[in-house]
């Protein structure tokens, strides 16, 4: 985790570090201070929506990197949905071989200034950090997110961006549903397989989550605009406007001489906690809240069409991603008390530490332990408040997160105009409804084959959050290069055996 | 082989999509027609079905009820009264011969064309009641239902004559037509809810029953529509058009209670049965955004020189409350 207090090291210092690399011994190694970034002071960020950390230079992700102990058994890599070589790409960073390492990360992930950014780290490659083990705080892991968005913004930025070779055409065209992270990646690397791939969105603009619900200020979208530019350049074209269930349905893709399918609509539909009062004006999903404020521009409004609510008080229900991006967004649009609202305690929240971090400094209000009962209306029918029981931890549930158990009598009302509902999305129903021959759990996730993807419908594929519900980003990509290889694999397979047929 | 797949490409390069106004027309007072070309939302659209608009690359995306499609023609019409910015913006800014960025539909589930609580192949009396520009997104249903062989009684109203839209088309969709204003400038003078009464009257004083109405209008109307037809027991179907962003169960901004159940227009609807639907709380979430409808009308009047100033944001600003959000920004239908 960032500590802007503590202090910093010199240039000389760090110079230094990865002047004298290769003479340390991996105890030393170890013992090295964490080279901390920068960040906008809080009470300066909260009036805009720019990035809130600041770039490492090329000279701290260096002597950031030179902390890595390229430990043999790689738990980083092991933590990593796509095994991404993290004591690979540090090696090389430590050396100065930006170009190498940058390549490296991509030959298992296409979109490095995304993951660096959005990946819950701490919980994947940064988890096992021999090095966090080393200071006994997991906070003194080697920033291996920090470090990978520095080599992709250097590339984007200085470097110039390599794109991956495109394969020789095959003829095969395959038709990708949702420009999210899932779609995005699985086209890219059908392109690289030399399929023709062809994204349809149902937005106006492609990038999904990363563009709807993700803030600016965590993810700037000139670096999404870049990386699907990036994919347009290999080749991969994109049909807006293109609500697929509706305007087109999966029949119709394979009538128009697609090869094959990958779904991957996302997990779009916003839950409610289903309490009284949810119609009240000034109630939100953060679902619509964000696409408000991020995609539709509404914290520019009214340069921009879209209005958002701008009020004082706000309470923003749960405790993941969502719901701090949902609380940093209202504080941006000038709230003055944000009160985040969670059944559970800290210790449970399922958010990046990062961002609770963040939420906290800049002025969040956790309310921890507290289940939301009701929301209070005014006499004409507006938020007035929120009602809330205080709860204590119970026993642990089928997860191992320990249960909120209500105390009776309990109960506060927090003064708050705005309500803003971020306890998690379902699968969209669009497609298992509109498309013979798809399975779908009980949860509305549509079952598919582990090893490839593919649905329980032939040359139907699917993968990210329709198929994992609410999850990550980088598992969701993840699905979509494991999808793009079977995908190849699976037109291969039909042509051999429309061959054989044939002859 | 290859030359097949250049074709598709080609046909999918060709449905890059340009949704260009082929005809744009005044129909009265703030109310205007656009014939826009959406060859892929034409081919799949029924009755009841809506698309979201994004006219240009600042707009909001509106939803805009589909008032008729010309599958040769590959276009689709909409029909559009100007109560916000938005929609004073596609009517004045908006030529033939321009495009609007995004059109992306058809979205919601299509009418069903039967009636409510009797075999499929039951054929009986439909009463289709269009208030203000209801008009428009009534007219693919009433035809859908004459087709199917139901008697088709579509009632128009309007508060004056110049407010009336499609009475030639829905002369024609319909077994009979029925039109009435506010202020009796024409037709009968009287509420669509007084001659839906007396049509459900005289249909049962002579032993005959109309077996459905269908209300598509402000909400206000569809309210009064549905308390009317409530005593008789004649199952009624309303099309709400709510504030929406994405149209496609993504944001839940358009949810209404319906038997105290909060359902999504978009997804759930856009047809609901009118006895059981939540108006006034419908109402009230329709209005959340009017002091900043109100604002970026003005701002668009200030930054407009073309416009009258004042007197024009008075006036539309008052027209727009006094349709009580005819649906806020964007009601079409």
């Amino acid at each position: 985790m960032t500590d802007p207090g503590k202090p910093g090291l010199t240039p000389e210092d760090l110079a230094a570090r990865v002047e004298g690399r290769k003479g340390l011994s991996a105890k030393q190694r170890g013992q090295l201070p964490k080279v901390f970034w920068k960040e906008q002071d809080p009470a300066e960020r909260v009036r805009n929506i720019r990035e809130v950390p600041f770039a490492y230079t090329s000279a701290e992700a260096r002597a950031e990197a030179v902390r890595c102990l390229s430990c043999k058994n790689q738990p980083c890599v092991t933590g990593c949905p796509v095994s991404v070589d993290v004591p690979g790409f540090l090696r090389l960073v430590a050396d100065g071989d930006f170009r190498g390492a940058i390549r490296l990360i991509k030959e298992t992930n296409l979109l490095p200034a995304i993951c660096g950014r959005v990946c819950p780290q701490e919980s994947q490659c940064q988890e096992n950090c021999m090095v966090a083990k080393v200071h006994k705080d997991l906070g003194f892991a080697v920033s291996v997110g920090k470090i990978e968005a520095f080599l992709a913004d250097w590339e984007r930025e200085e470097g110039g961006v390599e794109l991956p070779p495109v394969g020789a055409p095959t003829g095969k065209r395959v038709a990708i549903i949702g420009a999210g992270p899932s779609g995005l990646t699985c086209a890219g690397d059908l392109r690289r397989f030399g399929h023709e791939a062809v994204v349809f969105e149902a937005f106006h603009k492609a990038g999904g989550v990363l563009v709807y619900g993700i803030p600016e200020f965590r993810l700037p979208k000139d670096i999404v605009e870049a990386e699907v530019e990036n994919l347009r350049r290999m080749g991969v074209e994109f049909e807006f406007d293109t609500v697929v269930g509706q305007t087109l349905t999966i029949d119709d893709l394979f009538d128009d001489g697609f090869d094959a399918v990958y779904v991957a609509t996302g997990a779009g539909l916003p839950y409610f906690v289903n309490i009284s009062g949810e119609d009240l004006n000034g109630v939100y999903s953060a679902n619509e809240y964000l696409t408000r404020a991020n995609l539709m521009g509404a914290y520019r409004f009214p340069q921009e069409d879209t209005p958002v609510l701008r009020r004082e008080n706000v309470a923003v229900l749960g405790g993941g991603n969502v719901a701090m991006d949902a609380a940093r967004t209202a504080l941006r649009l000038g709230a003055k008390n944000v009160y985040l609202v969670y059944r559970r305690s800290e210790a449970e929240m399922p958010a990046r530490l990062e961002e609770v971090h963040h939420a906290e400094q800049e002025g969040v209000q956790f309310r921890m332990l507290s289940a939301p009962i009701a929301i209070l209306p005014t006499d004409n029918g507006w938020v007035r408040a929120l009602r809330i029981q205080r709860c204590e931890l119970g026993e642990p549930d089928e997860k191992g997160r320990r249960r909120p158990v209500p105390i009776e009598g309990a109960y506060e009302e927090l003064p708050v105009e705005i309500v803003i509902e971020a306890i998690g999305n379902g699968p969209n129903p669009l497609i298992p409804k509109t498309t013979a021959g798809l399975t779908t759990t009980r949860h509305g996730t549509l079952v598919v084959d582990e090893a490839t993807m593919m649905t329980t419908r032939k040359g139907v594929f699917a993968g990210g959050d329709i198929v994992a519900g609410a999850s990550t980003v980088i598992l969701a990509m993840g699905h979509g290069r494991k999808a793009a290889a079977a995908i190849d694999a699976y037109l291969k397979n039909e042509s051999a055996s429309e061959a054989f047929v044939t002859a | 082989m290859t030359s097949s797949a250049d074709e598709r490409s080609a046909r999918i390069q060709r449905a890059e999509r340009v949704f260009e106004i082929l005809v744009k027309s005044n129909l009265g007072e703030n109310v205007t027609l656009f014939e826009v070309e959406a060859p892929r939302v034409a081919r799949r659209h029924r009755a009841g079905q809506f698309v979201m608009v994004r006219p240009h690359a600042r707009s909001e995306r509106i939803p805009l009820t589909i008032a008729d499609v010309n599958r040769e023609r590959g276009s689709i019409t909409l029909v559009v009264q100007a109560v916000g910015k938005t929609t004073f913006e596609m009517t004045e800014a908006f030529a033939e011969g321009d495009s609007f960025s995004n059109v992306a539909g058809p979205l919601g589930n299509p009418t069903h064309i039967a009636v409510p609580g009797k075999a499929e192949d039951f054929r009986g009396t439909v009463a289709c009641v269009a208030g203000g520009i209801g008009a428009a997104p009534i007219l693919p249903i009433a035809r859908a239902f004459r087709d199917a062989g139901h008697e088709v009684v579509t009632i128009l109203g309007a508060r004056r004559k110049d407010l009336l839209v499609f009475e030639d088309r829905l002369e024609t969709a319909s077994n009979e037509l029925v039109v009435c204003t506010d202020d009796g400038s024409y037709g009968r003078k009287g509420f669509v809810t007084d001659v839906l009464k007396s049509l459900i009257e005289s249909r049962r004083s002579g032993g005959r029953d109309v077996d459905l109405a269908i209300a598509i209008g402000p909400p206000v109307m569809m309210k009064f529509c549905s308390k009317t037809t409530e005593p008789y027991g004649v199952p009624t179907l309303v099309s709400l058009n709510t504030i929406m962003v994405d149209g496609t169960g993504m944001c839940g901004g358009c949810r209404v209670m319906v038997d105290g159940v909060a359902r999504y227009v978009c997804v759930d609807g856009p047809e609901f049965d009118g006895h059981r639907v939540d108006f006034d709380g419908m109402m009230r979430r329709q209005a959340m955004y009017r002091p900043e409808e109100i604002a970026s009308l003005e701002r668009y009047r200030e930054n407009d020189p073309s416009c009258q100033l004042q007197p024009a944001v008075a006036a539309a600003v008052s027209e727009s409350e006094d349709a009580s959000a005819t649906a806020g920004e964007g009601k079409a239908s």
